[in-house]
């Protein structure tokens, strides 16, 4: 049992810090801008793509760095060419906007890279065996993706809440009007943001890339749960984003490692196999697992629908 | 009156005696259509747009040689998504559309409401009937209980393979412990009842480790489902699971350091190798219809240049569906048989069709329209000749079925028009 918790716990806090690595920069966007971009996976799949074709040549390590940067600029170009010019009739056609980028996109790298999984493999120097637990390997990679997401979090978090361009931003939200009578482009503040949410995607897709699979159909396999992520989180809340990561990466292996069902934690209540309810009563937690996190989403939308940690209803 | 009417009537004349003249000639120029249902995008885009890439290419081969009685096959995509209700849609499109032949492969879901479908449009709409052919789509109760005069299936039925592969694994004595992990679909559910019951008639001392169904397409991170198969003390693992859901499954086995032998369907093709990469080497194996070095073991020229001609057009994926290089061919030679593309001719020259296939002689079983054909199970190798997928990592025989023991009995009482 112990083992089964252990497991769970790691493999759930990694996974929920992969999760994160993807929410924050549509947590950034949606709570700076109001922005609700559809098409945040399919910047994540960019940033694992441009990694692998960048790594080819100059490899991992300065792929790690450029990929997102890379991202973050066609970020800037879809928001100065694109968005901005949306954003005056309101929030429907933007998220048809972006709605539409995302098929963009994808079609574009199905054009540019096949539709067959790239063969995107880690660096030799992150490619060892970090630590054994209980007879399974946890390989150096893993930890790296974990670090990487921490320094991820700390950094965003000092940039919003302890610098002056982090306060400028928070200002450009509310008062638009004051920000750019005091000086500030605040068209540009708003381009920065989108254009620094998208790099983080990036950077997600760097990393995740590798840990999962490069190919396609990645954006659209990502898509749901990150925007499960923000609302759960709270808009804007990048620390939410961070809990509900991890909150959603726990319970899901949880209920994938442990065997429980409703049958079996009130065992005193005698259901007929054959009656309505017998098949939700004696559905097991493997089977549950995958809805799990959308069932939270519903959840909350319910009873809190200003998420875990944010300011402002959904 | 009368007179008024007249060059009305003549050009009436005229036009109705000319139309079965423009008919027949248009009948004998027009392209025989195949309607291809399949994602074309989502998660399983790229096991659809690499299955339209082997029909084009089968279809172009035989176009170049002269087509089918002076017509020329097209092949005509149509993107379901990977949803049973959407290809029902697309399929009476085809028939709207007046296309003979559909073919699908992915999903037992979709290939069996795209049976219903058809099965239903035949019977109502006589004149206008359809054939489907499945390449890929292996759930057994398409040729038992759901079997239909108007289904031909060229790949191997799940049965027949999982038949073939426990008789393998029976003969390895170092298979103590089996781990069950499939799709939560009709497909997955038949490999874990099938399995089981198998492996316990052949071998009663293997243990069951454990029988986990996950969701399709769904499912991000595996290394949850590789714990369980840790804990398990499993040695082998069997699964059917095809595109992601494989590559994912056996990339966590991977990064956990899992040392099972996997048992697969799909190991050999449409990006797995890629993602699986060297460390797949002497545990990932797969039961197919054929592998690349099959060519190599058994001296096929003229396929292997089929092989590599077809790598030359599309460098990024491999010819990986053996199955659609005999489907097209003997809908070819029926066709010629029966001197017509309607169903029901076409059908009865398809039934019992016996084919020179480069593996050998195949047939399509009067009975059940199952195709039988010889079966292997190869490994993971990186001295095979061709590489999977540009992996590094080929393929190698380890175990050739005959045809005439790659089989088993049908339950099909077909309906016969």
């Amino acid at each position: 049992m112990l083992e089964t918790i252990a497991f769970s716990l790691l493999n759930g806090l990694l996974y929920g810090m992969l999760l994160f690595m993807l929410s924050s920069g549509l947590t950034l966007i949606f709570g700076m801008m109001g922005v609700l971009n559809f098409a945040h996976a399919s910047f994540y799949m960019l940033g694992a793509y441009f990694a692998y074709t960048v790594g080819s040549v100059t490899g991992f390590w300065v792929a790690l760095f450029l990929a997102p940067i890379l991202v973050g600029m066609i970020g800037a170009a879809v928001e100065r060419f694109g968005l901005r010019h949306v954003h005056k009739h309101g929030h429907v056609p933007e998220l048809l906007f972006t709605f539409g980028l995302a098929y963009v996109i994808d079609e574009l790298v199905s054009l540019f890279w096949g539709t067959v999984p790239v063969p995107y493999r880690m660096p030799d120097s992150l490619d060892f065996t970090l630590f054994t637990m209980f007879g399974i390997d946890y390989p150096a990679f893993k930890v790296f993706i974990l670090a990487v997401s921490v320094v991820m979090f700390v950094v965003l978090y000092i940039l919003l809440k302890k610098t002056r361009a982090g306060l400028i931003i928070q200002a450009s939200l509310s008062r638009p009007d004051m920000v750019s009578a005091l000086g500030h482009n605040v068209p540009q503040v708003f381009m920065w943001v989108f254009a620094i949410g998208c790099a983080l995607a990036g950077l997600g897709g760097v990393v995740g890339g590798i840990h999962l699979v490069t190919e396609p159909g990645m954006a659209f396999l990502m898509g749901p749960i990150v925007f499960v992520v923000v609302v759960l989180g709270g808009l804007g809340s990048v620390p939410g984003a961070l809990i509900a990561s991890i909150v959603i990466g726990v319970l899901q292996t949880l209920a994938l490692s442990v065997d429980f069902s409703l049958a079996g934690l009130f065992s005193s209540v005698e259901v007929s196999r054959d009656s309505f309810f017998s098949t939700l009563w004696y559905m097991d937690s493997l089977r549950l697992a995958p809805v799990l996190p959308f069932l939270l989403l519903v959840l909350t939308l319910i009873f809190r629908p200003r998420g875990l940690m944010g300011k402002r209803e959904a | 009156m009368a007179r008024r009417n007249k060059p009305g009537f003549l050009a009436g004349a005229l036009l109705a005696l000319s139309l079965p003249i423009t008919v027949n000639a248009q009948q004998s120029t027009d392209p025989i259509r195949i309607a291809y249902i399949e994602p074309l995008s989502g998660a399983f885009a790229n096991v659809g747009d690499a299955g339209l890439k082997h029909f084009r290419f089968a279809a172009d081969m035989i176009n170049q040689q002269g087509g089918v009685m002076g017509r020329k096959f097209e092949i005509v995509p149509m993107d379901n998504k990977q949803s049973a209700s959407e290809s029902t849609q697309l399929l009476q499109r085809a028939i709207d559309d007046d296309i003979p032949f559909v073919t699908q492969g992915n999903g037992s879901n979709v290939a069996g409401a795209l049976v219903q479908a058809v099965d239903r449009n035949n019977r109502r709409n006589e004149d206008n009937r359809i054939l489907f052919l499945n390449y890929a789509a292996v759930d057994p109760a398409l040729t038992n209980d759901q079997c239909s005069f108007y289904h031909f299936r060229f790949d191997a039925s799940s049965d027949i393979k999982l038949e073939a592969l426990t008789n393998y694994m029976a003969e390895q004595e170092g298979i103590k412990k089996v781990f069950l992990i499939n799709q939560d679909y009709s497909h997955g559910h038949v490999i874990s009842e099938l399995a089981k019951k198998m492996l316990n008639e052949k071998r009663p001392d293997i243990e069951i480790a454990g029988d986990v169904l996950h969701p399709i397409g769904q499912v991000r991170d595996f290394s949850p489902y590789v714990a369980r198969i840790k804990q398990s003390g499993a040695d082998s693992v069997i699964t059917g699971n095809w595109g992601n859901d494989l590559s994912l499954l056996v990339r966590a086995a991977d990064n956990a350091g899992l040392d099972v032998d996997f048992y697969t369907y799909y190991g050999g093709g449409l990006g797995t190798p890629a993602a699986v990469g060297e460390r797949g080497e002497d545990s990932l194996h797969q039961i197919t219809t054929w592998h690349a070095d099959v060519n190599v073991d058994e001296n096929l020229t003229d396929y292997e240049k089929w092989f590599t001609d077809f790598k030359q057009r599309y460098p990024e994926i491999d010819w990986y569906y053996h199955q659609i290089y005999n489907q097209m061919f003997m809908l070819k030679a029926a066709i010629e048989e029966a001197g017509t593309t309607d169903a029901v001719p076409v059908a009865k020259a398809l039934e019992g069709m016996t084919f020179d296939s480069p593996t050998g002689t195949v047939t399509l079983r009067e009975k059940d329209h199952q195709m039988i054909q010889p079966m292997y199970i190869s490994v993971m190798d990186s001295d095979a000749k061709y590489d999977a997928d540009n992996s590094g990592l080929g393929f190698r025989t380890v175990a050739k079925i005959p045809a005439e023991e790659a089989t088993v009995p049908t339950t099909c009482e077909m309906q016969r028009p």
